[in-house]
């Protein structure tokens, strides 16, 4: 079971979306697990549902929307350090445009 | 269903739900004196669009013919420099066939700034007067032409507010009103699922090569539909905000696809697609959510229905933005701004029906005349730069 600050769109998806603001030293429950927030996090960013492989595909609303870049630990923040879209990559901070998309704590 | 019996009945037989005046320049040489003359009327109901190009567009020429006789619009006043290659006889004559009262003042021949701001005025009052007596008549449901779009998305967007859209969007069509979605760039990686919807073999086809149109026009580009906030509101990849963007477009069936400009032959659901056609020129397709919203606009919708989770301000010249905010936290910093609380459902405040059932009920009471947050903060703003496009076939509308 996952804690109620997160949202399964569909039980076929390997992440989960906050739903409300996570700070840093929260506890959640993953997948039935303790894990902790090492760092703020508004609502809307995606933690894994379980662990994933690089190279898997990351799925939200059963749809997938990119893939891993690395291996992601069940509960681990899912963003553009450890996942890049399978279409236009372009607008990722690796691919070296000019955004500046790190800060998810303001 | 009639939605009101007091909608406004244009001489070409268009209804519209506002009575707008709308003052045009036609290059930008002309913007400050058409500003001008608006100034003073902006709160009764006169609105300033332009194009500041002074090299011709077809897109650019279509785009002030579609907005200068569109249902909300019952009068225009067209400001020229005098020398621009804008074709501001033949706008004129597109306006006066549609049985608007039209007038042309060119800086040039008027003795300059001063003067015909004065002469502005002096013709704004006689069209008020002109416009003030337009017949009313019974808007039908399926007459009612409703547009979505989203701006300053987060990843609440597309569990909230979208989908909340997407449920209005379902009702509206069941009761044959014409609704628009769009962005092409941003329903790349959703062909599949969108294909599968569209009403005939053909159509879906079509749709599919909006997208992959779009993908190349955006990889050319270098840069996706995607801005900074986007990724700090915790999407990730294009294909993650087009999932959230996609869910505006509700259930039903897909009925068409149009380009600005393009009006709807009747009710259903139509997919917008914004990304011009051929080599890829005049840069961004849209360079912001208001271009995409003048296009929907160009298209006869009354009613624009706006997405945000970010925290978008925007409103738009000619037809009201309902302005639908995905994101509780952004709801309540920024409230005033904001027509529906869509953020609610995830608070267990509100269910996606509800939500759905809110705008809805919403839209049309717009479409009764109830003020919309950003046309009482007076927002009214407009951008239309060059594109070019291709007419559409005979595939992509329905057989009506």
């Amino acid at each position: 079971m996952h804690d109620p600050k997160l949202l399964l769109l569909d039980p076929a998806d390997n992440v989960l979306v906050a739903i409300q603001t996570l700070e840093a030293g929260d506890t959640l429950t993953v997948a039935g697990q303790r894990v902790n927030v090492p760092a703020r996090l508004t609502l809307g960013h995606k933690l894994a549902a379980r662990a994933i492989r690089a190279g898997e595909k990351i799925l939200k609303y059963r749809v997938p929307i990119g893939s891993a870049t690395q291996d992601i630990a069940a509960g681990e923040h899912v963003h553009l350090h450890n996942m890049k879209s399978d279409y236009i990559q372009t607008f990722t901070l690796e691919s070296g445009q000019t955004f500046s998309t790190k800060h998810d704590h303001h | 269903m009639i939605i009101t019996d007091q909608a406004y009945l244009r001489a070409d037989g268009r209804k519209g739900i506002r009575n707008h005046i709308v003052v045009a320049y036609l290059v930008e040489c002309a913007h400050h004196v058409a500003r001008e003359i608006v100034y003073p009327y902006r709160e009764r109901g006169v609105h300033l669009i332009g194009f500041g190009g002074c090299y011709p567009n077809d897109y650019a020429a279509r785009m002030m013919r579609t907005l200068c006789t569109h249902p909300n619009v019952g009068g225009v006043i067209l400001l020229s420099l005098g020398c621009e290659s804008f074709n501001r006889n033949s706008l004129r004559e597109a306006i006066a066939a549609s049985g608007r009262p039209v007038e042309t003042l060119v800086i040039q021949q008027n003795g300059g700034t001063r003067k015909t701001i004065e002469q502005g005025r002096k013709l704004m009052d006689d069209m008020l007067a002109k416009v003030a007596q337009v017949p009313r008549a019974p808007l039908h449901i399926n007459e009612f032409i409703v547009g979505t779009v989203c701006g300053g998305s987060d990843a609440t967007s597309g569990i909230t507010a979208n989908p909340g859209i997407g449920r209005a969007f379902d009702k509206l069509v069941e009761q044959k009103a014409g609704c628009i979605f769009e962005e092409t760039g941003e329903l790349i990686g959703c062909e599949d699922i969108m294909t599968a919807r569209a009403a005939t073999p053909a159509l879906g086809g079509i749709l599919r090569d909006s997208v992959t149109k779009a993908a190349k026009y955006y990889t050319v580009l270098g840069h996706g539909s995607f801005a900074p906030g986007n990724a700090e509101g915790g999407l990730t990849t294009m294909e993650e905000k087009s999932m959230g963007a996609y869910a505006k477009s509700g259930a039903s069936r897909i009925s068409g696809l149009l380009k600005p400009g393009d009006i709807p032959p009747c009710g259903g659901l139509y997919l917008l697609d914004v990304v011009p056609d051929g080599e890829v020129r005049f840069g961004f397709p849209n360079i912001n959510d208001n271009a995409e919203i003048a296009e929907l606009i160009a298209c006869g919708s009354h009613v624009i229905l706006f997405s945000t989770g970010r925290g978008s301000v925007v409103g738009s010249a000619i037809s009201p933005v309902i302005k639908v905010c995905a994101n509780p936290e952004t709801y309540r910093r920024m409230s005033e701004d904001m027509d529906v609380d869509a953020g609610k459902i995830l608070e267990g405040r509100a269910s996606l029906d509800e939500v759905g059932r809110e705008i809805l009920d919403l839209s049309l009471a717009v479409a009764r005349g109830e003020q919309t947050k950003s046309e009482e903060l007076g927002h009214q703003e407009f951008v239309l730069t060059y594109k070019s496009f291709e007419p559409i076939g005979p595939s992509c509308l329905p057989s009506a």
